[in-house]
């Protein structure tokens, strides 16, 4: 049997959608432009490609409809396979589940039937919101060797209960097994955040998810709080750069972590390509009157103003006379000629023909997708 | 079991691009880089999918590891099909013996079987080292309607680059009389582009002809050609055929030379006057396909200065780039500075570095301090006279502090 039949890779594209529901009103988390020319979905699958995992599901919830687009055949992930490759797992209707998953418990219970048949021996779940470039394999080995039933990837950083909200903590021996499983703890300082991601025995998870009753659908409480003593659990440190979404400001600081190059190298490692759909754009045209600094450009822009500090994605158009800065432009966006747009998220397909500053609440403004700015 | 196809493209890929030679000592010419992010086969490539054409021939001989590489399956054009698609062609070996192909025209003779299979009415051949955007389904269309044998698009050229292309002279009707390659005295100024629509039948006729009439010649120690223009082209107006030229108004550019290569490159900064001249990459109604190579978008650094420009993704800019082609992945360090030049894929050009007027090929590096090419303004002779565009090859690499002057060609480390 070949390495890679005995894991499965299941993406939980729609968790944790509700904290940034400005991105999320028309889409997933896993939909989420990001970078510039990604979605958030795309590390996800990359980890799972550059891992050599091809076996993979994707759940999700609600609002899919820009996921499937964005996935498609999971071509440009090499994933349109015969064998193996791409298995989008949106929610059915059962006799005793109406289709709305309540937790990660709640849709493995779902798709169960399924991941019975499958020959993996190991599945790795991973969420959007969390996003980092990682291998999985030392993870697996020390899986193996631990001879754990589920292993839990963290990363020690430094934990703030308001800014972080929405965090799992956990508490490990010396040995590396977690004792203790939280969610948004009291005590900030250096933490062992999750990140979300794990590896679990497929006997193990078919024991949680027989002897769960419909009530249980949080994996996180059933199987890593409730029976944390019972299961052999352990802690997987994971020292790369990563990047947690839980609200709009997180998502732009994320963004806006990319203008460092360190990040930068971290988040795209030469040897681990992050994957996403191709989108055939002609490269950037600077104009005569471009002035651009510190800024990340994808191909399609057409630049005639002044980009500063900022996310450019596909096909964004910067008017002349226009300044552009501290801001996150997702596909499509117009800024008309002499237009000042500072500190603003604008969702895809905005037309700006006025000046944008920077709101009082947030700090920065958000433009819905397809919002027109008028003079 | 091979359904009919109405249309069957061929593509002539083989060349050696002898004339590029700094840029082509491992690759075909085919697939040298143009535009930022393209190479120059993505152009026939992205037009035969754009007209509708889902079954195209590519015949390729001279360093085709990249060419082969970068087509695969054809995915990126849409050429991945159960019944036609892309299809690389490369000479092969038969009972009688095995023979690389001798001339155009031989390379699709060798290729009868291939055609065959899809049964087309129409076969157009195409060349790989020609920039510009063409439905060639409307071409076909004036083929039909003329009730042609053979249709060549042509292009209108100033009067004086005429001497330069080969000539059709036509009558009102754009029924072509006469063909002179090369014509001193030119008689029209419609330019063959190399781009043909034959009706199979007659194609197949003349191919096996000429093969004949050739290898007769060979046999007899006379001169022999297995060529399009020269031979197929030739015999069909001497048998009185039906000939047409199909005149195209669009932008146009051979690409077989260095000089040529980095104008058109130039070209897509500063478009040319005549509207209908002008080469559109951002138009969505007919992109322009390429292989991706899964970069990140471009990152323009603190003390960037960039000005009239075009930078493809995965490029690093802290330098000073004005008025040239960047390609995916090519690195400017601070104080760098480059102007009117065209640097190909995964370059990187070290601080202080300077490059003006030039080419810089695939994974080269231009070592500190070090300067190539000079502008016309700053190193024009006694006379007047300017050198010319400098070319660095591909994976050279260039010492800090080196210097390569105008017309200068570097192939090997300095």
């Amino acid at each position: 049997m070949s390495v890679r039949n005995d894991y499965l890779g299941l993406i939980f594209a729609s968790m944790h959608d509700k904290d940034v529901h400005d991105l999320t009103s028309k889409r997933t988390m896993g939909s989420i432009p990001f970078g510039g020319r990604y979605r958030l979905i795309d590390f996800s699958l990359s980890n799972f490609v550059n891992s050599g995992i091809t076996d993979i599901g994707i759940i999700t919830k609600s609002n899919y409809g820009s996921l499937l687009d964005h996935v498609g055949s999971g071509r440009d992930w090499d994933l349109a396979r015969k064998k193996h490759g791409l298995r989008l797992l949106p929610p059915y209707v059962q006799e005793d589940q109406n289709g709305q998953y309540k937790g990660r418990l709640d849709a493995l219970k779902n798709i169960w039937p399924l991941l019975e048949h499958s020959e993996a021996k190991y599945i790795i779940c991973t969420n959007c919101d969390v996003i980092t470039s990682i291998n999985f394999h030392p993870m697996i080995k020390q899986h193996i060797a631990t001879e754990a039933d589920i292993t839990l990837v963290y990363q020690k950083t430094p934990y703030d209960k308001e800014k972080d909200n929405g965090a799992t903590i956990i508490d490990m021996d010396d040995n590396g097994r977690v004792t203790e499983v939280r969610v948004t703890p009291n005590d900030s300082g250096e933490q062992n955040m999750w990140l979300e991601m794990l590896i679990i025995c497929k006997d193990k998870l078919k024991e949680i998810v027989l002897n769960s009753s419909p009530g249980d659908f949080s994996l996180t409480k059933y199987a890593l709080q409730d029976r944390i003593a019972q299961l052999k659990v352990f802690g997987f440190e994971h020292t790369g750069h990563f990047m947690r979404i839980n609200n709009l400001h997180s998502y732009y600081d994320a963004n806006m972590q990319l203008l460092d190059k360190d990040i930068r190298d971290a988040m795209f490692p030469v040897d681990h390509p992050v994957y996403t759909k191709v989108g055939d754009s002609a490269p950037v045209k600077y104009g005569y009157g471009a002035k651009v600094k510190n800024s990340l450009i994808a191909d399609g822009c057409i630049i005639e103003g002044t980009v500063e500090n900022s996310i450019l994605f596909r096909g964004v158009q910067v008017g002349k006379g226009s300044v552009v800065k501290d801001s996150i432009i997702m596909q499509g966006g117009m800024i008309d000629d002499d237009c000042e747009v500072i500190k603003a998220i604008a969702d895809k397909n905005v037309k700006i023909l006025d000046n944008i500053g920077p709101g009082k609440e947030l700090g920065f403004r958000f433009l819905p997708k397809g919002s027109y700015v008028r003079k | 079991m091979y359904t009919k196809k109405r249309v069957v493209a061929m593509l002539l890929a083989g060349g050696q691009g002898s004339r590029l030679y700094a840029l082509t000592k491992n690759v075909a010419k085919p697939a040298v880089p143009f535009g930022g992010k393209y190479r120059l086969i993505d152009f026939p490539l992205s037009n035969c999918t754009n007209s509708g054409i889902d079954t195209v021939g590519v015949l390729t001989q001279y360093q085709p590891l990249v060419l082969n590489e970068y087509i695969g399956n054809g995915q990126p054009w849409d050429l991945d099909k159960n019944n036609g698609g892309v299809h690389v062609l490369p000479p092969y070996e038969t009972q009688a013996g095995a023979s690389w192909y001798e001339g155009t025209a031989n390379a699709i003779y060798q290729n009868i079987r291939f055609i065959q299979r899809y049964n087309p009415d129409y076969v157009v051949v195409l060349g790989g080292d020609h920039i510009y955007k063409m439905d060639y389904s409307k071409m076909v269309e004036f083929h039909m309607q003329n009730n042609a044998d053979c249709t060549i698009s042509v292009i209108d050229v100033p009067k004086s680059e005429a001497s330069r292309f080969g000539i059709m002279i036509c009558d009102e009707e754009k029924k072509v009389i006469d063909f002179v390659e090369k014509p001193k005295e030119p008689k029209s100024t419609l330019a063959s582009m190399g781009i043909y629509v034959f009706s199979w039948d007659k194609l197949k006729q003349y191919l096996e002809e000429n093969e004949k009439e050739a290898n007769l010649k060979r046999d007899n120690n006379e001169p022999w050609s297995k060529d399009f223009g020269k031979d197929i082209i030739t015999s069909m107006l001497r048998d009185g055929q039906r000939l047409f030229a199909y005149e195209f108004d669009g932008y146009w550019k051979d690409v077989g030379t260095l000089d040529s290569l980095w104008e058109a490159n130039l070209d897509l900064i500063s478009p040319p006057n005549n509207e209908n001249r002008r080469l559109d990459l951002y138009d969505k109604s007919w992109k322009v396909y390429s292989r991706s190579n899964y970069m990140p978008p471009q990152f323009i650094g603190d003390d960037a200065e960039i000005k009239k420009s075009i930078i493809a993704e995965g490029s690093h800019i802290e330098g000073s780039v004005d008025y040239s082609v960047l390609f995916s992945g090519v690195v400017v360090e601070p104080g760098a500075t480059v102007n009117y030049s065209v640097i190909m894929p995964g370059t990187v050009i070290k601080a202080g570095a300077v490059v003006e007027y030039a080419i810089v090929g695939s994974d080269s590096v231009i070592g500190e301090n070090a300067r190539i090419g000079s502008s016309p303004e700053k190193s024009r002779n006694d006379a007047g006279e300017w050198g010319g565009i400098a070319v660095v090859g591909n994976g050279v690499t260039v010492s800090p502090g080196s210097v390569v002057e105008p017309k200068q060609i570097i192939g090997e480390n300095i």
